[in-house]
């Protein structure tokens, strides 16, 4: 199996303006068997569809919104590497102890694996006072550590030395627990990247790291990024072991996804495995993308769009009922439909709600002297600090 | 009773903690084998093993940052850095990660990130610094920067039991210059956020922190015996929250304030001391509020530079005779 993953770092993708020879996927669904790999079940494979048509379906909903102007901030979208998202995501456990991950801004699908619901998504990119952080935080921005996923912050890198914190703490305990960590190609330049990623490896934490490969950094390309070929290449140097994988070929992400996620949870350390995918989208929706070479965008989303590719595997190997994947698609726009219906109304926070819960203690700040005076212009010496 | 220095009420108060919560555990550089750089943690190793006093490789963002992730998942992470001046290293894992944590995602995150600071030892511009004002800043940490032995000892236990994130910062210096008897029986946990009277007065009052606490009741006895001038001396002990009410207390009893510490002037904690008592106590001042701080210059090396640059005894003398005289 892991001379299978090899075979892409084989690939010539020094620069990626595009590798479009990516297409050639490890294990073509055309030339596959007929039984369903890496032991999923059909049901499985049904609910990895929901994942992926959910995030592509509740990603359009919010670019809708966000035309109307309701969504408040920026939108980012993973068009075209929701199946990394997704599929990863759903290699790890899930219930009661789950397995934690910490995705970035472009894992909506691993954080809807986890159990993040669109309700919250869409109150979250609306700011309603109803949302997961009441308005305080954006986007993804926010976490449910019941369900296994932890909230990053936008400063890039950061999320690993957290994480390594999390899994260090896994092992302290003897929970058979593992985290999951994504990074982009562009966070894995930051210092805090390097420092986590070596902590956690000295450490031997049960820790898998996604790097994702997706062509661009907001607008700069790997190769104005690092001078490696692969992100693997790094984590290499770290004693880590890492495998490079198509990053749109679902089945190929779940399965070295599992098989990191098994190493790392009988202590055999850091994971890294690497997914070479495509940003279709901008880094957010304002972004007019005029540093993408023309047609580029259009060969990705014609020839390897990652959703396409895994609903050609399930039709043409017969692994679901033809009809099953229609049903999913009309539960899926009538979960999104709802979820909006559901928040679009909701109020915004009241304003002096920003003041609660910066400390466990104080519970609260005190509003500014000049904020708290409600009736005339204040005697003198009213103002108190 | 035996005396006992600043260095081992600190090294006493993180054992006993370690001893009665098993949630609490160690990470830093060179803190286990060798014991720490100032061998604050020496015998932990032993007595906790080396899955709670953890040696790390030198990733200051690493150590805070897994400290972060440890206690959103219930532990007590007390992370030294082997000098505070390399708490800089980490400064985005605090101010933008550990710091909003709560505010921002509900995540509990009771952090200490502890380490030797300050000057007055001939350790150049970067083991030597004062970082409080930089993280002074931010709101969701608290910052706890003890001067006596007691408070040492019972301030990391408070600390380490607090809830929010702390930055306790030892003054070096003090480590093993100053000594007491620390009392049997009940433990001290004093709270955070209040302030001590360190010596109390009448005619002025001197609001300073750390080592310049004993440099300002020097002063303060020089005053008395020499000029006959009462001061009293309030030592604030939490810089983050401020014992606002002792300020102002103090400025009501004796009308004259002068704010001493050996961190830079300016951005220091003295402009924004002296901010707040203007807000709340103008009309009882009977005299400008005036500072006794570092030169805003880089710590030199040379004892004649370092002596220059950073506030000492006589300087308050002078200040404070000043003001005494306004």
């Amino acid at each position: 199996m892991w001379r299978r993953f090899a075979l892409i770092n084989r690939l010539p993708a020094a620069n990626f303006h595009p590798p479009l020879n990516l297409v050639m996927t490890a294990h073509p669904a055309s030339t596959r068997a007929a039984a369903i790999p890496a032991g999923l079940s059909s049901e499985q494979l049904l609910e990895m569809y929901g994942f992926l048509r959910l995030t592509r379906t509740l990603e359009e909903r919010l670019a809708a919104l966000y035309r109307q102007t309701k969504v408040i901030g920026g939108l980012f979208r993973s068009l075209g590497q929701e199946g990394e998202s997704v599929a990863s995501a759903y290699a790890l456990r899930r219930g009661p102890q789950p397995d934690v991950l910490s995705p970035l801004i472009r894992n909506l699908g691993a954080m809807l694996v986890m159990g993040a619901k669109p309700i919250e998504i869409l109150r979250q990119y609306m700011a309603k006072e109803t949302g997961p952080t009441r308005g305080r935080e954006m986007n993804v921005h926010f976490n449910d550590l019941t369900l296994g996923y932890l909230g990053q912050i936008s400063h890039l890198g950061d999320m690993v030395p957290v994480m390594a914190g999390i899994t260090l703490t896994f092992k302290m305990r003897g929970e058979p627990r593992v985290g999951l960590v994504y990074v982009g190609d562009g966070a894995t330049s930051t210092g805090a990247f390097h420092e986590g990623l070596n902590f956690a490896a000295v450490q031997r934490c049960p820790l898998v790291m996604i790097g994702e490969y997706n062509g661009y950094a907001y607008s700069t390309p790997p190769a104005r990024q690092f001078a490696v070929r692969d992100l693997a290449e790094k984590a290499r140097g770290y004693g880590i072991p890492a495998v490079t994988v198509d990053g749109n070929d679902v089945l190929a992400v779940y399965e070295a996804t599992k098989l990191a996620v098994d190493r790392a949870r009988v202590g055999k350390g850091v994971q890294f495995i690497e997914v070479k995918t495509y940003r279709r989208t901008g880094h957010a929706e304002h972004d007019d993308q005029s540093y993408v070479p023309p047609g580029e965008m259009e060969h990705w989303a014609a020839s390897n769009d990652p959703v396409d590719r895994f609903v050609r595997a399930l039709r043409d190997n017969d692994w679901v009922p033809a009809r099953a994947l229609d049903e999913v698609d009309t539960r899926v726009r009538d979960e999104v439909d709802r979820a909006t219906d559901a928040c679009l109304d909701d109020p915004l926070p009241a304003g002096e709600s920003a003041l609660g819960t910066v400390f466990a203690q104080p519970p609260s700040a005190e509003p500014l002297w000049y904020r708290a005076v409600t009736g005339p212009s204040p005697s003198h010496g009213a103002p108190n600090g | 009773m035996a005396e006992t220095t600043f260095l081992e009420a600190i090294r006493q108060g993180m054992w006993e903690e370690m001893e009665r919560d098993d949630r609490v555990f160690l990470l830093g550089e060179d803190i286990g084998a060798y014991g720490g750089a100032f061998k604050v943690t020496q015998g932990f190793l032993e007595r906790f093993g080396d899955a709670r006093v953890i040696d790390t490789p030198i990733s200051e963002a690493a150590i805070v940052g897994a400290a972060a992730g440890a206690a959103h998942m219930g532990m007590r992470p007390v992370a030294e850095m082997q000098f505070i001046d390399f708490i800089s290293c980490a400064y985005d894992m605090l101010t933008n990660y550990v710091a909003t944590a709560r505010y921002r995602a509900g995540l509990s995150t009771p952090i200490v990130v502890r380490g030797p600071c300050g000057g007055y030892v001939r350790g150049g511009p970067f083991h030597s610094q004062n970082p409080e004002a930089a993280f002074f800043h931010t709101p969701g940490l608290k910052i706890v920067y003890p001067a006596t032995v007691r408070d040492a000892k019972g301030l990391i236990k408070a600390a380490i039991r607090d809830d929010d994130p702390v930055i306790f910062l030892e003054h070096k210096w003090l480590y093993r210059r100053i000594k007491d008897t620390l009392p049997t029986g009940d433990e001290e946990v004093p709270p955070l956020g209040v302030a001590r009277v360190a010596r109390e007065g009448q005619d002025l009052s001197i609001v300073t922190y750390g080592a310049t606490v004993w440099k300002s009741l020097e002063a303060a006895a020089q005053l008395d015996q020499a000029d006959g001038i009462s001061v009293e001396v309030v030592d604030l002990r939490t810089l983050l929250p401020l014992d606002e009410d002792a300020i102002v207390a103090t400025v009501k009893k004796t009308n004259k304030l002068l704010i001493v510490h050996e961190d830079t002037r300016t951005g220091g904690l003295a402009g924004e001391i002296t901010a707040r008592v203007n807000e709340r106590a103008f009309e009882w001042l009977d005299g400008p509020i005036m500072r006794v701080t570092a030169h805003d210059v880089p710590l030199p090396y040379a004892p004649t530079l370092e002596d220059f640059v950073l506030p000492q005894t006589e300087d308050i003398v002078t200040a404070a005779r000043w003001l005494a005289a306004y």
